[in-house]
Parts: C-alpha cells; sequence; structure tokens
C-alpha cells in the first residue's frame, strides 16, 4: 500500500482515502487558520503513513485557553510565537526531545537555534517568522506610511476606514511603539498615556478583526489595516492595491513555533512532523503558502519568485523591529483593564 | 391544565402512567448531565479565584463580582465607585435583544398569520421557504449578509445603479448591522410558534366579534391576540434569549468594536485577559437575568391558564 501510494499516479483524493484508511499512525495538529498547505500535510501523510486531523486558533491567547481547558493531551503539536512560547513552557505544556530524537535539528538558522523563548530549542523548531504592522490602500492615500500615525492618528482620506487586530498583545503592543514607551511598562503615566491614547484612536477605526484582516483590504471594507506581514502579501495577491508599512517609529516581529506537546498521543509522529518541516524543500512549502519566512537553511532553490522579491517579506535595514513580551501579572492586568475599557 | 387528559380518562391512563418514569429519565439523564452540571461548575468557578493567563485557584472569593459592579481605577487602587462599563455592555445586549424581538414581532406575526390562512397544502410550502435559510449554518448566514451589506456590496451597487442613492449606504459595522443581523437570523423562531398558535385559532370567534359589531382593531386586539398569546410569547422568548448571548452577529456585522455579553463572556475564556471568574460570574448573571425573564413567562402562563 505504501508503495502504491509512493509511486503518486494515483488522485490527490485518492491517495488521501486511501491513507485514512491504512494509516499505521495518526498525528493530530492545532494550528493557526491559513498556514499550511493541504498538499504538505497529504504529502506527511503518504510518507509516513499517517492520518494527519488539523484544528485551527485564531491567536495565541486562543491557543492557550483551549489547552488550559483540557485540550492537552489531545494534540502532538501546535505553532505558539514566540512569547507564547515561554508562557507555555513556564505552565509545563511542553515536552523536550533530545538532538537524537530531531536528526535535521542542525537545519535550522543559527541565529533561531540559540532563542530566549527556548534556550537551545529543546522544545520547539522554528516554523515561520515574520511582522506585525499594516498595509494602506494606495488608491485611498498617497501619502507617506512609514509611520504609526497611519493607525493611531491617521490622515483625513484613512479616518473612519481602519482595522485593527482584535488581540490586546499586538494592538497595545503597536501603540506601546508609536508612543515609545517600553512594553509591559509600570510607569503609571506611560499606561495612562496608553490608555488615553488608544481610546481616541477608536473614533478613527471601523472595526476590530484578526481572522478577518486579509478579507476586509481585499473587500475595501478597510482602506488600512493591522494585519502580518504574509498576509498582507495574499491580500495584495489577491488584487488590493495595498502596500506594507515598516513604520519609522518600530513594528512587531515575531517568530512562530512548532511545539511539542506534554502527553502528545503521538509523540512518535510528532518527532517524525517536526523533523520533516525542517526539510528545506517542506519549510519551502510553507513559505510559498503562507508568505512569511522560514527559519531553516537551504530553502532558496524551493522558493517561488515572488516570495524572494516580495516588498512585504524583505523589511528595510535597521528599523525597529521588537517582539511582543510576556508582561507579569500586574502590567497584564492593567492592559486588560485598558482593552475592555476601549471595546466597552 | 396538565390533568386535563389525565383525569377522569379511567384504566388506559392509569396503565400508562407506570411508564411515564422510565419515558422520561434519558432526558433528565441528559439534561442533569450536560446542563444542570455545567451551570454549577461555572456557579463555583465564579466565585473562585482567578489564576494568571487561564484557570483557576481554588481559593473561594467575591473578586469576580466585585470586578463586575465597582470601578477600582485603571490600576485598582482607587475607592470603589460604581463600574459602568459591564452595566453599559449588558444594557447594549439587552437593547439590541430587545429591539430585534419587537421587530421580529411585527413582522413575523402578519407572515406566521398570512401562512395560517392559506389553504393547508400551500402552508406546508410556505413553512418549507421559512425554513430552508436553516439548512446553512449560522455562520455561513452571517457571513453571507456581511457581502450582502458592505458599502461596495451588491445591495449598495443596485441601489446605486437605480439611482436611488447616490452615496453607498454605510451599514456594515455599525450597531444597526448588528441589528440586522439578528433580526435576520432569529426571525423564523418568532414565526413558527405564532404560526402554531394562529393555526389553531378558531376563526369563528372573529365572525362573532365582526357580528357583535366589533371593529377590526378591536377584534384583533381583544380576540385574536389574546387567544394567540401563548404563541407570540414563546416567539418573544426564543428571539430575545439568543440575541442576548450573540457573538457572530457583534463579531462578523459590527466590526467587534464593542462588546456585547457574549463576546465579553468570550474575551474572559479566549483572550489575553484570561480571566476565568470573571467570564464565569459574567455568565451567571445573564442566567439570572434570563431566568428572571422565564420565570415571568412561567407566571403569565399559569395565570393564563387558570
Amino acid at each position: 500500500m505504501k508503495n502504491l501510494l509512493k509511486t503518486g499516479a494515483s488522485a490527490l483524493a485518492l491517495s488521501l482515502m486511501a491513507t485514512v484508511a491504512t494509516a499505521e499512525g495518526k498525528l493530530s495538529i492545532y494550528h493557526w487558520f491559513e498556514y499550511i498547505p493541504q498538499e504538505l500535510l497529504d504529502k506527511f501523510a503518504a510518507e509516513y503513513d499517517v492520518e494527519v486531523t488539523l484544528d485551527t486558533y485564531d491567536s495565541n491567547e486562543a491557543l492557550l485557553a483551549a489547552l488550559k481547558a483540557g485540550k492537552l493531551g489531545q494534540y502532538d503539536v501546535a505553532v505558539p510565537g514566540d512569547y507564547m512560547v515561554e508562557i507555555m513552557g513556564k505552565e509545563g505544556m511542553l515536552d523536550t526531545f533530545t538532538d537524537d530524537e530531531m536528526p535535521l535539528k542542525g537545519n535550522i538558522l543559527p541565529q533561531w537555534m540559540d532563542v530566549g523563548f527556548d534556550p537551545g530549542r529543546k522544545s520547539s523548531i522554528p516554523y515561520q517568522w515574520g511582522s506585525t504592522s499594516f498595509s494602506v490602500n494606495r488608491d485611498v492615500y498617497s501619502g507617506d506610511i512609514q509611520t504609526t500615525d497611519i493607525i493611531f492618528n491617521p490622515p483625513e482620506e484613512l479616518k473612519g476606514k481602519i482595522n485593527v487586530l482584535d488581540t490586546a498583545g499586538e494592538t497595545l503592543t503597536l501603540a506601546s511603539i508609536h508612543l515609545g514607551i517600553p512594553q509591559c511598562t509600570t510607569d503609571r503615566e506611560q499606561l495612562k498615556a496608553l490608555n488615553d491614547l488608544v481610546q481616541n484612536a477608536k473614533q478613527y477605526w471601523a472595526s476590530f478583526g484578526s481572522d478577518v484582516a486579509k478579507d476586509v483590504l481585499v473587500s475595501g471594507d478597510a482602506a488600512a489595516g493591522m494585519i502580518w506581514n504574509g498576509f498582507g502579501m495574499k491580500a495584495r495577491e489577491e488584487g488590493a492595491n495595498i502596500e506594507y508599512a515598516y513604520p519609522a517609529q518600530g513594528y512587531i516581529v515575531w517568530m512562530d513555533n512548532v511545539v511539542l506537546l506534554k502527553d502528545a498521543p503521538n509523540r512518535e509522529n510528532a518527532l517524525k512532523f517536526m523533523n520533516f518541516l525542517l526539510e528545506p524543500e517542506n519549510a519551502a512549502a510553507v513559505t510559498n503558502y503562507a508568505r512569511y519566512t522560514a527559519g531553516v537553511k537551504g530553502v532558496e532553490p524551493f522558493l517561488e519568485e515572488a516570495v524572494k522579491s516580495a516588498p512585504e517579506l524583505n523589511p528595510p535595514a535597521g528599523g525597529n523591529p521588537q517582539f511582543v513580551q510576556a508582561c507579569d501579572e500586574e502590567v497584564q492586568k492593567v492592559y486588560d483593564t485598558i482593552w475592555t475599557n476601549l471595546k466597552k | 391544565m396538565a390533568g386535563g387528559l389525565g383525569q377522569g380518562t379511567g384504566k388506559s391512563a392509569r396503565t400508562y402512567a407506570g411508564l411515564g418514569v422510565p419515558l422520561i429519565l434519558p432526558a433528565w439523564l441528559i439534561i442533569g448531565i450536560f446542563l444542570v452540571v455545567p451551570i454549577l461548575i461555572m456557579l463555583v468557578y465564579s466565585f473562585l479565584t482567578k489564576e494568571f493567563r487561564g484557570g483557576v485557584i481554588w481559593e473561594p472569593t467575591l473578586a469576580a463580582y466585585d470586578q463586575f459592579f465597582f470601578d477600582r481605577g485603571l490600576f485598582g487602587d482607587e475607592p470603589p465607585k460604581i463600574e459602568w462599563t459591564y452595566i453599559l455592555i449588558f444594557w447594549r445586549s439587552i437593547w439590541q435583544a430587545g429591539l430585534a424581538t419587537v421587530l421580529c414581532l411585527l413582522i413575523g406575526f402578519p407572515t406566521a398569520w398570512f401562512i395560517a390562512t392559506r389553504p393547508p397544502n400551500s402552508r406546508t410550502i410556505w413553512l418549507f421557504l421559512i425554513t430552508v435559510p436553516y439548512w446553512v449554518n449560522l455562520l455561513i448566514r452571517t457571513i453571507s449578509m456581511k457581502f450582502l451589506i458592505r458599502d461596495n456590496g451588491p445591495l449598495n451597487q443596485w441601489l446605486l445603479d437605480a439611482g436611488l442613492i447616490s452615496e453607498p449606504i454605510h451599514v456594515i459595522n455599525t450597531a444597526t448591522a448588528v441589528q440586522l443581523g439578528l433580526f435576520y437570523s432569529y426571525l423564523p423562531f418568532m414565526v413558527l410558534p405564532i404560526y402554531a398558535a394562529v393555526e389553531r385559532y378558531n376563526f369563528a370567534l372573529s365572525e362573532a366579534a365582526a357580528d357583535l359589531y366589533a371593529s377590526r382593531w378591536v377584534t384583533l386586539t381583544q380576540v385574536i391576540i389574546p387567544s394567540v398569546k401563548p404563541g407570540i410569547i414563546a416567539g418573544c422568548i426564543l428571539v430575545f434569549v439568543p440575541s442576548l448571548g450573540a457573538f457572530l452577529a457583534p463579531d462578523l456585522l459590527g466590526g467587534a468594536k464593542n462588546f456585547m455579553i457574549g463576546s465579553l463572556i468570550e474575551e474572559q475564556f479566549k483572550g489575553a485577559a484570561g480571566n476565568w471568574p470573571f467570564g464565569a460570574a459574567a455568565a451567571m448573571i445573564l442566567l439570572t437575568m434570563v431566568l428572571i425573564v422565564l420565570i415571568f413567562y412561567a407566571r403569565s402562563q399559569a395565570r393564563g391558564a387558570r
């Protein structure tokens, strides 16, 4: 059966059915929406004879909440962002693997190897990295967009036509960057200024939405919108005349990572899958699909031309990229109050 | 009311009476396990201490309810004032749900009346048409409505092409869009119970009223509405209650700009706040409100039956 599948002549649907019917093992993935091509899952399923299931979430916090609410032990791998890897590690939700169990670990790019959120990569491997800022519709506004004023103090043309991400983490972090205050600050004046800023900016915002961030730009519901760089590139490729900004004040960078979850029901297959994603060809397939950047060596030959030259994926030198920080409880409580006040 | 059939029908009623308990048992078990137990868990959680980033610590506290009713400032150390934030959010939900109920009643009653007064075989077709949208998931229907009403969507396009408007009507991401979504989603819940009531209505009563020189208005208010009142009340509850907890319409059509009760509770579990006890407390307060409405209904029913 395995050989038959590997000859690859059978139609995709057929091979999928055959895999399901005969799979020797299972793999349960908890992943972001629209972030992995089905073909890649099918390829893994066929190569390793594993039945793959995929559930999705739309924010790091939603992932954490689901795992806390009892889904730990149900999934093998998940794909949290940098700061969430650290939080999940502290919560004891991650399993570790040895270097022997991850033969392709050497494929990880050196700068993504010894990361603060998982020193030495004991529980995670890089998935993709990218940035969060915003895209602006150039038919509506032709002025300078390399400033966070676009979101927080917008020009007349963009007022009332802005979508912001519906997650306190990213939106309040970009607001902090706009004000030039440190993340997780405990300074009361700075926190008040943050509160005042978003309270005032809300009048310019049409909507809050994360999973719809691309759709609102493509459909024209929003003329400017906070978005992740790859998602913004997809929106541009779907026909929106938009440009992604790397604002002078700074922008958010992040790395999503495949983590081995504690109590994974199919630990073996999880490790196989993580190794599989460290193969340059497969990492490149994710990049070609999701339009972000891989953290693996040797992907270039497999990348589409559009990805290599995309302005969204080539940040200008210098700039002020910032990782989102996980605040402590005291500050997080103030952030929560600011967010609730904002949406009341 | 309950005794109507059982009493005085003699032997057969007694024969079947013994079957009652085993027959009702599965329903009781399902309600007990999947409704009562979760509500009890929620009640307990609402009195527990919040764990940072979701979860609870098993120490009893009133902190969740305190947060709901008292405002202690941005940093939580000011003297307590009345917290208006959540009252505002609840009021917004109640207002939206109430308006949706009234609109559904205004459109639903004539619709139900129309269907119930058709010949019996065409009634089936009308009822079928009412239920057709329910074959499609609510999420899909809400997103479809978003496509229809957006600024450059087909509705605005047709109106522009027809020269009826010169600028697109801006509805998306407003409270009006939320209202439209609620009204559309729950309209059949109003039509069906009223239809069931009107169908049982004895139209000879209307004729009798007319024969006694009652005007059409008097016939409607004094004869018809009292007769079909149970259907109207059932319809109102079926629209009001789910509207109160709705979060799809506020999120997708309202642009998630303002919390409704449903999205506020969702945020406590799914969002960065991760405040489960507060989410549970807000849900308990919502549940209490709904129960008050239902008790009010039950009492008015009991009075009607007497």
